[in-house]
Formats: structure tokens, sequence, C-alpha cells
């Protein structure tokens, strides 16, 4: 049976760390790296497999860095 | 660096399902991380693209934090003196009746040095959008107090909390011009939690559409965080906001279709 899976995008070097979209995620996808990007910011990277494409992280990103993909997967 | 946990058979560009509009420049935004000044810009921006209006949009931008939303947004754009955007939005719409017209402004900019204008603007009826952003503080300034400023809430001009004794009392600007004939829709929104964008982005709609109409004043009140003014961190901040400045400045419509709305929305936590 085919699942429906999502998958993000997060533009690195815009984040800016605010982790707004971390409180936003339903399954806990999202956290912050332990780099940092070139303006000192840790950013938002994907820590598991969980992503469903539901878009709450894009939509309360106060920069918009994050892209959404949405697809099915067998 | 490697990038853990991608999915490339679900990477492709034909699964895309939410990316920054593009009516927004591609230049980083100038706004505090956290800050819900982003989010509105994007809602407002995402609203013209859905309505195709992007060649018949004029916008008035403020003084304060959002100064540079001419910078961000690409449409074509003016900016006014400090408080006096409904003055000039009122100029150009006059001008231009058949072009979308919107002031983008703070508290500092709508509920102080502005009040007069704002006021008259809607008093008179105007046909344009006023989007206005309460944080509750001077945010561009270094957060000193504002008119909207919570009774004890501390700024760096009342460290020891607002004493409305000797301050005087937070001005609820939106309930005061909700009374007035000449305004037709009025609402607060907030834009913390996707649920609540979601709505904000429906008021935008909304509004936006009314100007076909020439009905009268469209103000979408937006209550917003200011984590560097607030001394917070953002979700922090947001916290702080939906437990204290949600009971003071409850959410939802005021003024629907020129008729005050009875019942108001409660607070609901998510």
């Amino acid at each position: 049976m085919a699942k429906i899976k999502g998958d993000i995008l997060v533009n690195v070097e815009r984040c800016k760390g605010c982790e707004v979209c971390i409180a936003a995620c339903p399954s806990s996808t999202i956290a912050m790296s332990k780099e940092v990007n070139g303006k000192g910011y840790h950013f938002a990277m994907k820590v598991n497999n969980d992503c469903t494409g539901c878009m709450n992280c894009a939509i309360v990103c106060p920069d918009g860095v994050i892209t959404v993909f949405r697809g099915k997967v067998e | 660096m490697e990038e853990p946990f991608v999915k490339t058979e679900i990477r492709k560009d034909e699964n895309i399902v939410y990316k920054r509009t593009n009516l927004l420049v591609d230049r980083p935004l100038s706004y505090c991380p956290g800050c819900g000044h982003g989010v509105v810009h994007r809602m407002l921006m995402e609203t013209l693209q859905e309505m195709d209006i992007q060649d018949k949009t004029i916008g008035v931008s403020p003084v304060g934090c959002s100064v540079l939303a001419y910078d961000f947004m690409n449409i074509d754009m003016l900016g006014a003196a400090h408080g006096r955007a409904p003055a000039l939005a009122t100029a150009i719409k006059r001008l231009w009746p058949h072009k979308f017209v919107f002031t983008y402004q703070g508290d500092g900019d709508l509920a102080a040095i502005g009040t007069a204008e704002t006021i008259h603007a809607c008093n008179r009826g105007e046909n344009f959008t006023i989007i206005f952003i309460n944080n509750g503080i001077y945010g561009m300034t270094g957060g000193q107090m504002a008119p909207t400023t919570l009774p004890g809430m501390r700024s760096s001009t009342s460290p020891y909390g607002r004493d409305v004794q000797t301050m005087g009392h937070p001005l609820k600007i939106t309930e005061l011009i909700a009374n007035l004939p000449g305004v037709y829709y009025v609402t607060r929104q907030a834009v913390h939690t996707p649920n609540h964008v979601r709505k904000t982005k429906k008021a935008i709609r909304k509004a936006l559409e009314q100007q076909k109409e020439n009905k009268g004043i469209a103000f979408i009140e937006v209550v917003s965080n200011c984590n560097s003014g607030w001394k917070m961190t953002p979700v922090q901040s947001n916290k702080w906001m939906e437990e204290n400045m949600f009971p003071f400045y409850p959410l939802g419509d005021i003024k629907v279709d020129g008729k005050l709305v009875e019942k108001k929305e409660t607070v609901v936590k998510e």
C-alpha cells in the first residue's frame, strides 16, 4: 500500500534559529543543529523520518525558509 | 555538511506543497528571529498572489520595525511619515479608486503618533485596508512603553511594570474604531500557531475582497510577539503572549459586514 510521506528542505543560510517550527511540528521531526550557519545561528534540521508534509512548520516560519514536499512512497 | 534523513524519492519539484512566495523579494528579512512580522508579510503576499492583484496593489509602509517593508514586498509601495500612513492611503485610494490599497502599521505608529489620522480615516469611511501589528511595545527603538503596553508589563521605560495611576491605561484602539460608522470589518488575529496564521490569512483575504465593494475600512489587528523587546526567547514570548496578551486583547471578529459582533470568540489554548 502506498503511503503518503513528507519531506522538508530548510534554507540553512536564511534560518535564524528561532525554534518556532519545533513547537509547531506534530511529529517532532525538527530539531536545532549543533552546527551554525554563516550568521552564527543554529538552524532547523530533520531528525527523523516521521514527516507527513503537514506544512505547519513552513506556515509559522517567520522567514519562510522551509519548503515542504509531500508524495506517495511504495 | 551531510544532510541526514533526506527522502530523495519525495524531494522533487512536482511534490512541492509549500514554498516561500516569490512576491517576497529574495533577500533576508531584517526582523529579529521569531518575529511575527515575517509571517504577516508572507501571508499578505500569498493572498495577493492568490487573488492575482500584484500589479493592482499599492501598499503604505510605516515607521517602526516594518519601515523597510517595501524592501521585501515585490509590489508598489510608499513610505509614509510617522503615523501618517492612513492619510497617504486615503490620497492614493481617492486618486486610483480601482487599486487595492493597504497600510501596514505597528502600534507605535497607528495607536500613538498616528491616532488622529487613524480615527479620522476610519470615521470618513475610506475604502482601504489597515493591517495593524500590536506587540505592546516600541520594538524598533529598544522596547519602550507604548500606548498598548499592558498594565504591570515591564518595558525599558517602565522597569517596575506599567502603573496605571501614573502612566495611564492601555489603549484598545481596535475596539475604539469598531464603533465608528465608516468601519466595515474589524478583526483581531494572531500568528504564533499554524491555526492562527491560517485564520489571519483568511481575514486578510476577506478585507481585500471587500475593497471591491466600496463599503468602508477593513481593519485587521494582529497580536504579535516582540521577543527582543520583551527579553524572552521566541517560544517563551509566544507562550507569554497567550497567557497575558490574549485575555486583554481577545482574538476574534469585532465587527463584520458593518455590524458589531455581540459574542466574542474565547481564547482557545492549543
